[in-house]
């Protein structure tokens, strides 16, 4: 007997160690391959470097890196608001009834493969952009010119994607502030929506942000859509109506292709992915620690 | 000198099918400390909550009957239940300050009514807290956060956020049942001085303290008032045997 649950401890420690594993494995093997690069190009002239041609064995990640920003800051720009809204709408205001449809349907949101929010993107966003929201541009700029390809067409879709994460997250910290505040207030005169803004959402400050944080990491991390809409041009773009590429595009799109000096700088494009990912994973961990103690 | 401030006529509360309030009648007198008692379940803080109507926040309740306060039906259309709930404060059983600094907690009620003013927030902000004998603790760490207070001082506080909204009545859900002693004497000292100038309405499971701090009782059993009279009358003399086993300690 005593032995039977040893083996299965052993086999459970043997689980457990595989996953940790796989975190330092990857990170061991991503900094391996780029590291040398970083090293022979300049971490300086890569990160800041505007020029990617790797035909010419020009590797600066900045349009990138822009790239990346751009389309995620735009995302969260339109995700947010839209994000935790449905939120508050969700937990507070929303008969049960209407929670049974609305719920679900966020959440399936999250379930839909992101190569088909590249196609819905493709087909619908891009040219509504390049059909509609270019002519009113045109009024003000009249050399103004878009495929549709463009950030605002990447964080439109991304905003879709992340709205499951915002919105089940903030949701759930929305209904975890204790009744007893809400009670209070509302027996001090506010009115439901007074006490909404001015004690639940206070309240829930630290889940939200957490909420946020998180679809910010999808929203850097995301592939497949961005590679379909938003035009894939390593160039530093003007404007949220530009073509540009991302990160972790690049590295889809180029590696197949790729000689060895590029493959290791694609390598690199990795390291910076990566580097950007753990910085917004520990900022939530630790606004959420933070948060807690207060 | 005894006017009457709340009257209650034939009040009925169902939750669904549950008939939890039965054919209540009790006329609260200003000025006065008014005591619920009664074992657990027996719908006294449900009576207490139809006071300023927090039971509109439970799914499923339906009022019937009447609950007049100062002869204005608090159940009619045309009340104004931000006002209502202005003029008929609310302490809870848990102190439950928001996770504010004092100062916000306090300033809280008159900010959402609409004064801005900073010198007549503080004015507020000092008058309540001292009403709520809370000041001289308090006073040198005003921006300091409320939870970082003891329970005892939390209640206290409660206690001043809800006088900073100038209310008529104050409604007490077992305010001391989550304190100390010292805290509880603290507190039952500060209902003497508060009745002054409020009236309130206090839940308590402790008989002691409604023998201590009441000038009316009313005894609850499933729903409906078994016996409503002077303290010491309830106290030294029930006219039900119900009241009797009760305050005696026999059930509940």
């Amino acid at each position: 007997m005593k032995k039977y649950e040893k083996w299965i401890e052993i086999f459970l420690f043997i689980c457990a160690t595989v996953a940790t594993l796989s975190v330092f494995l990857i990170t061991f093997f991503i900094f391996k391959e780029g590291v040398p690069i970083l090293k022979s190009y300049g971490v300086f002239s890569f990160i800041f470097g505007t020029n990617w041609s790797p035909t010419n064995g020009e590797y600066g990640a900045f349009p990138m890196i822009i790239g990346s920003i751009g389309v995620t800051l735009g995302a969260l720009m339109i995700g947010i608001p839209a994000g935790i809204t449905c939120a508050v709408f969700l937990a507070e205001i929303a008969p049960k009834s209407m929670v049974k449809i609305f719920r679900p349907a966020i959440e399936l949101l999250a379930g839909i493969p992101s190569v088909v929010y590249g196609l819905f993107g493709l087909s619908i966003v891009v040219p509504f952009i390049r059909i509609y929201i270019l002519p009113i541009i045109q009024k003000f700029h009249p050399n103004a010119y878009t495929s549709g390809y463009s950030i605002l067409a990447g964080a439109m879709i991304l905003a879709i994607m992340i709205l499951p994460t915002i919105v089940s997250i903030s949701e759930n910290a929305i209904r975890s502030v204790p009744s007893e505040y809400k009670e209070g207030s509302l027996a001090l005169g506010a009115t439901h929506v007074k006490t909404i803004t001015r004690v639940v959402l206070p309240a829930a400050k630290s889940g939200i942000i957490a909420s946020v944080v998180l679809g910010m990491g999808r929203a850097v991390g995301e592939t497949m859509a961005v590679i379909l809409i938003t035009g894939n041009m390593p160039k530093v773009p003007g404007g949220i109506l530009d073509s540009v590429s991302t990160l972790t595009g690049t590295i889809a799109m180029e590696m197949g292709y790729a000689t060895p000096t590029h493959q290791k700088a694609l390598f690199a494009t990795g390291i910076i992915l990566f580097v950007f990912i753990m910085f917004l994973n520990m900022t939530a961990t630790f606004t959420m620690k933070r948060m807690g103690e207060k | 000198m005894s006017n009457t401030k709340i009257r209650v006529k034939d009040l009925q509360l169902y939750y669904g099918e549950f008939h939890a309030l039965m054919d209540i009648n009790i006329d609260i007198i200003e000025n006065k400390v008014t005591a619920l008692i009664g074992p657990s379940g027996c719908g006294k803080s449900t009576f207490l909550r139809t006071l300023n109507r927090m039971n509109d926040l439970i799914d499923h309740v339906k009022i019937k009957g009447n609950i007049l306060i100062d002869g204005i039906d608090i159940y009619d259309i045309a009340c104004d239940l931000t006002h209502l709930r202005k003029r008929v404060g609310m302490v809870f059983q848990k102190p439950n300050p928001f996770s504010k600094t004092i100062y916000e907690n306090i300033s809280y009620g008159p900010r959402i009514h609409g004064i801005k003013e900073k010198s007549k927030l503080d004015e507020i902000v000092e008058k309540s807290l001292k009403k709520a004998a809370l000041w001289d603790e308090v006073k040198n760490r005003l921006n300091k956060p409320a939870l970082g207070l003891s329970g005892g001082q939390q209640q206290r506080l409660c206690i001043a956020r809800c006088l900073a909204v100038e209310p008529d009545v104050i409604l007490m859900d077992e305010p001391t049942s989550a304190l100390d002693p010292i805290s509880t004497l603290k507190v039952e000292n500060l209902l003497e001085e508060l009745k002054r100038e409020y009236t309130i309405v206090i839940v308590t499971h402790n008989m002691q303290q409604a023998g201590r701090v009441s000038d009316y009782t009313s005894f609850f059993l499933n729903g409906e008032i078994i016996e409503k009279d002077l303290t010491k009358n309830i106290f030294s003399k029930p006219r039900d045997k119900r009241t009797q086993d009760y305050i005696t300690g026999r059930f509940g």
